[in-house]
C-alpha cells in the first residue's frame, strides 16, 4: 500500500523531471530554427540586420514563454507530489 | 552605445547609471544574506533549507512584507476583511504572529496559507497585501513620472526636450509609431492613452519586480487577469458590425462550415485575452523562479565557491530578465492593438 504510494509520487516527479527536459529540447529547438533563418537573412541582406535582429529577439521571446508553459506545470508536478 | 550615453543629458545619465548599479548589485545582497541566514538557521533548529516553500514563498503574494530577518526587518501591512458577523475589521498583520514568527489566530480570525478565516469560513479580504502595496508604488511612480513630463512639455512647448522627457518621449514615439499605429491604423488616436498606460504599467511592474526585496506584481495571475479583460473589454465594446458578422456568420463560407466554425469563433473571442493573460504571468514568474532557483543553489551547497559562481549567473540571468520585462510589455500592446485593429477595421467586403 505503502510502496503504491511512493511509486506513483516517484512517477510523479520522474515525468515531471523528464517534462521539464523535453520543455528545454523543444525551446532549443525552435529558438535555434529563428536564430538559423535569422542568420541567414542577415547574410543575405547586411542592411536589414537590424531590422531582423529585432523581429528574432521578439520571437524568441514568445517561444521561450511557450517553454516556461510546460516548466511551470512540470515545478507544480515536482511540488504538489 | 557609448556616444548614444554622452548624448542623454545629464539627469538621464545619472539615472541611469544608478538604475544600473542598482540592478546589478542584486547579487551581492544574496551573498551577505546568505551567511547571516545560514548561522540562524543551524543555531535556532535543525531544519533543513527547504528551497522549494521559499521559492514558493518569494514568488506569492503575502500579508507581510519580509525584508531581512530580524529587528525591523518585516513591514506588517494592514489587513482590512469584511464578514457578516463582525463587519469591517482593520488591524495590522503583526497580530498574527508572536514574537517567535509563528502564526497565531487573532480575536477568531486564523491566517492559514495566505488565506484569512474567521471560525472556518472565508472573509471578505481586501487587506493591503504585498502585491497591492507593490500596486500602490508602481501607479504613484506612473502619476509622478508623467505628471512631470507632461509639466516639462508645457513648460519647453517648443524647445528641446531635456531631462526625463527625454527618456519618456522615444519610447511613447515607439510605442505610438511601431505598435499602435501600424496595428490600428486609422483612428488610432482614441486608444492611445489605454495603450500607453498598460504599456508602462507592465513595463514598470515587470522592473521594480526585479529590484531586491520587490514583490512579485506582474507575476501575479489576478495582476494579468485584470489586464487582460480590460484589454477584452475594450476590444470588444470598440468591435465593429463587420468584426461581428465575422464571427457570428462568416462570410464567403459555405452554410455547414459556418455552424462549424461558429463555435470555434466564440471560443476565440476569449482565448485571445487568455492567452494574453497567462504569456505575462508565465514569462514573469518563471523568470523568478530561475533566479531564485539559482541563488537556492547556494544555500542547498552551503560553499562559498558555489555562492560566487551561482551570484555571477544570477547576475546575467537578470539582465536577460531586464530584457523579457521590455519585451512582455511590447508583445502585450502588440497583441492588444492587434486586437482592436482587427476589430476595428473597414474590412474589405468579400
Amino acid at each position: 500500500m505503502l510502496l503504491a504510494i511512493l511509486l506513483d509520487i516517484a512517477y510523479a516527479v520522474m515525468g515531471a523531471g523528464i517534462g521539464a527536459g523535453l520543455v528545454a529540447i523543444g525551446a532549443g529547438l525552435g529558438i535555434g530554427k529563428i536564430g538559423a533563418s535569422a542568420m541567414e537573412g542577415m547574410a543575405r541582406q547586411p542592411e536589414a540586420s537590424g531590422k531582423i535582429q529585432g523581429a528574432m529577439l521578439i520571437i524568441a521571446a514568445l517561444i521561450e514563454v511557450a517553454a516556461l508553459f510546460g516548466l511551470v506545470i512540470c515545478l507544480l508536478i515536482s511540488f504538489k507530489a | 552605445m557609448t556616444v548614444f550615453f554622452n548624448t542623454l543629458s545629464r539627469f538621464s545619465r545619472v539615472f541611469s547609471s544608478v538604475l544600473l548599479i542598482l540592478l546589478l548589485s542584486f547579487p551581492a545582497l544574496a551573498q551577505q544574506e546568505s551567511s547571516k541566514d545560514m548561522d540562524t538557521h543551524e543555531t535556532s533548529s535543525e531544519e533543513k533549507f527547504d528551497a522549494g516553500e521559499v521559492i514558493i514563498h518569494h514568488v506569492l503574494d503575502d500579508h507581510i512584507w519580509h525584508f531581512f530577518d530580524g529587528h525591523g526587518g518585516t513591514l506588517y501591512l494592514p489587513v482590512i476583511v469584511y464578514s457578516e458577523e463582525k463587519g469591517l475589521d482593520i488591524f495590522s498583520s503583526a497580530r498574527f504572529y508572536d514574537e517567535h514568527h509563528n502564526l497565531v489566530p487573532y480575536e477568531g480570525y486564523t491566517l492559514e496559507h495566505n488565506h484569512i478565516y474567521l471560525n472556518g469560513k472565508q472573509v471578505f479580504d481586501l487587506s493591503i497585501t504585498k502585491n497591492v502595496a507593490m500596486l500602490l508604488i508602481n501607479a504613484t511612480l506612473m502619476v509622478i513620472v508623467f505628471l512631470s513630463v507632461a509639466r516639462a512639455y508645457k513648460r519647453n512647448s517648443g524647445k528641446a526636450p531635456k531631462g526625463l522627457q527625454s527618456l519618456i518621449e522615444p519610447v511613447i514615439i515607439f510605442v505610438r509609431d511601431e505598435v499602435v499605429k501600424p496595428n490600428i491604423g486609422h483612428g488610432y488616436e482614441k486608444y492611445m492613452p489605454y495603450l500607453l498606460t498598460l504599456f508602462f504599467f507592465i513595463l514598470f511592474g515587470n522592473i521594480l519586480g526585479l529590484l531586491p526585496g520587490a514583490a512579485n506584481l506582474t507575476g501575479n495571475i489576478a495582476v494579468t487577469f485584470t489586464l487582460a479583460f480590460i484589454s477584452f473589454l475594450v476590444t470588444n465594446f470598440s468591435g465593429n458590425k463587420a468584426y461581428w458578422s465575422h464571427i457570428f456568420w462568416t462570410p464567403g463560407v459555405p452554410l455547414p462550415l459556418r455552424i462549424v466554425i461558429l463555435p470555434v469563433e466564440i471560443l476565440g473571442i476569449f482565448t485571445k485575452p487568455i492567452s494574453l493573460m497567462v504569456r505575462l504571468f508565465v514569462a514573469i514568474t518563471a523568470g523568478h523562479i530561475v533566479i531564485l532557483s539559482l541563488i537556492a543553489l547556494t544555500f542547498i551547497f552551503q560553499s562559498y565557491l558555489v555562492g560566487i559562481a551561482s551570484s555571477v549567473v544570477v547576475l546575467f540571468i537578470n539582465l536577460i530578465e531586464l530584457l523579457v520585462a521590455g519585451i512582455q510589455a511590447y508583445v502585450f500592446t502588440l497583441f492588444t492593438s492587434l486586437y482592436i485593429g482587427m476589430a476595428t477595421t473597414d474590412h474589405d467586403h468579400h
